[in-house]
């Protein structure tokens, strides 16, 4: 999965992706997932770094961190 | 040490601007944390998941309630509870505890009220199906008989012979009240002169005693205009029989039929800002039967059965979540761990749901599905939750009136009733169903016992 380049994230969560002018908006945990996903951390990395910050398994960060990248591809936010 | 933060499910939503939530507002953020004191996650963790829970407090209130909005408006009334509504022993002895009589529509239900102490002058036995057996019982014991058909008034004339007791009996009358679906399969029809008939069969034969006359025009009725003009036709009745055969008749019964504010599925808005209040259906009706001409020493009694609209709102399922899942067009999904096989009010209403813990404040639209192998297992088909996870707990609400009576075993098991009292304290009152119980009443013939 590759985000889409020219997306911008708010820190309050808002999301616009200019290509076609839809907005989106994302919890406090969403946003954390989306950065890393720009920084084009792998998924390892990115489970490894969610769970240290927050208060969570690591099953449950994989289990929604597929989930969120597969809602990213459905909204052409990632391809 | 270090604390963490707190973890919630990364959610995306469109912003789909220009385009307002159907109410404009925002869904239940709340979170719910406990009924009447109660801890809800305490309860399910002690009873079990899912779980019916009753608030005693909300039963009284709402019963202490109608009966002044209707005291006030009007001398004579006398409630009687709709044992079907919720028949469980617990709740109907409140009711009866604050001076509500029984309405029953079957044997079962009337042996019920028996037993919960109720003095038989004091059952009111509808319903289309009262076998002889019933009918001979009731009779002797000066229960109020509401006859329902032709066949049923003849046989009480035989029993009424054959026992040489004069049974206590009103007949119930349906009627256009201007509303859809019409209920005209139960008692006689006042329009077509059925209804006049059945009194005057009865007054002529003189075996029976005609005491009062019954109408039940409907359920979750939002128009109280309706109320209005069956009460004036209920009237007309009474008065004609003064006027032809110089009888009063003791009570004019108007059934139930208020709505609960629930929200009906499909309805634009939600039922807690276009359902009629109380008052507003009582003064439909009192004012109707005070401005009807009755003479002031022979206003006939009021009597109510009303149900749904006493109860729902005290009713509450507990429940689980169970697991999240996308469906194929990227909906998000959500198993909780009661069906519609419990909640089967599902079907009718957009029940209110909202969550124990506390969640963040970024929803999504979710469906929220039952735990059964059936594709009819939907609670709500699109509600906006927080992010849920495994293992939060839920809240449904109104769902007091009729879910314990029709709840079905199947597939799993009843969950328990609680009922939590008026000083918080919560009290089992209906167990979990478990195998035993379940197969208690199968009978494996012995040739196919492969033990
Ligand atoms: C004869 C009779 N009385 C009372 C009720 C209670 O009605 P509700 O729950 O709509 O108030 C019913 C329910 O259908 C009924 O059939």
């Amino acid at each position: 999965m590759v985000l889409k380049k020219n997306i911008a994230v708010s820190d309050n969560g808002f999301l616009f992706n200019p290509t076609t002018g839809d907005s989106y908006s994302l919890n406090a945990t969403g946003i954390e997932f989306l950065k890393l996903l720009q920084k084009g951390k792998q998924n390892d990395e990115i489970i490894a770094e969610i769970s240290a910050e927050f208060e969570i398994d690591t099953i449950t960060v994989e289990k929604d961190l597929n989930d969120f990248k597969s809602t990213l591809v459905r909204l052409k936010l990632a391809e | 040490m270090e604390t963490k933060k707190t973890y919630e499910r990364p959610l995306i939503k469109p912003l789909n601007t220009g385009l307002m939530n159907k109410f404009g507002t925002r869904t239940d953020y709340a979170t719910f944390p406990d009924i009447d004191g109660a801890p809800v996650a305490d309860l399910l963790e002690k009873y079990g998941s899912p779980l019916f829970v009753y608030s005693e407090n909300t039963i009284r209130k709402n019963f202490v309630d109608a009966k002044r909005t209707f005291e006030t408006r009007y001398p004579k009334v006398q409630f009687a509870w709709s044992y079907k509504t919720c028949y469980l022993n617990a709740v109907c002895n409140i009711y009866h505890s604050e001076g509500s009589w029984g309405e029953v529509v079957s044997r079962f239900e009337y042996d019920k009220a028996i037993q919960n102490g109720v003095k038989p002058a004091n059952i009111i036995f509808n319903g289309p199906h009262k076998s002889d057996d019933d009918l001979r019982m009731a009779s002797k014991n000066g229960s109020l008989i509401h006859i329902d058909h032709f066949d049923e008034l003849y046989k009480l004339h035989e029993i009424a012979s054959e026992l040489n007791i004069k049974p206590r009996v009103a007949i119930r009358v349906n009627m256009d009240v201007g509303i859809y679906p019409k209920w005209d399969r139960f008692g006689f029809n006042y329009e077509n002169g059925q209804a006049w008939e059945a009194i005057n069969k009865i007054i002529a034969n003189g075996k029976l005693e005609l005491v009062g006359l019954h109408t039940h025009i409907g359920t979750y009725i939002m128009v109280t205009s309706a109320y209005a003009l069956a009460a004036k036709k209920m009237a007309d009745l009474a008065l004609s029989i003064k006027r032809q055969f110089n009888k009063t008749i003791t009570y004019i019964d108007m059934g139930g039929g208020f709505a609960s504010k629930n929200t009906l599925k499909g309805a634009y808005y939600p039922g807690t800002d276009t359902i009629p209040d109380i008052s507003e259906y009582a003064e439909a009706i009192t004012s109707t039967l005070l401005n009807a001409g009755f003479p002031h020493d022979e206003l006939p009694y009021l009597y109510m059965e009303t149900g749904r609209a006493l109860i729902d709102n005290a009713g509450f399922m507990a429940g689980t979540v169970i697991a999240n899942k996308r469906l194929s067009d990227g909906r998000s999904a959500t198993i909780v761990d009661f069906g519609v096989n419990t909640l089967f009010t599902s079907f009718w209403y957009d029940h209110r749901v909202t969550h124990v813990e506390e969640l963040g404040v970024h929803t999504e639209d979710t469906v929220l599905y039952g735990p059964l192998c059936m594709n009819i297992d939907v609670i709500r088909e699109n509600i906006a939750l927080p992010a849920l996870r495994p293992g939060n707990h839920l809240v449904v609400h109104y769902v007091g009136a009729y879910n314990v009576t029709q709840s079905m075993q199947f597939i799993s098991f009843r969950p328990a009733v609680v009922l939590i009292d008026t000083n918080g304290k919560p009290h089992l009152i209906r167990q979990q169903e478990n195998l035993d119980i379940v197969q208690s009443h199968e009978v494996l013939p012995d040739y196919l016992n492969n033990k």
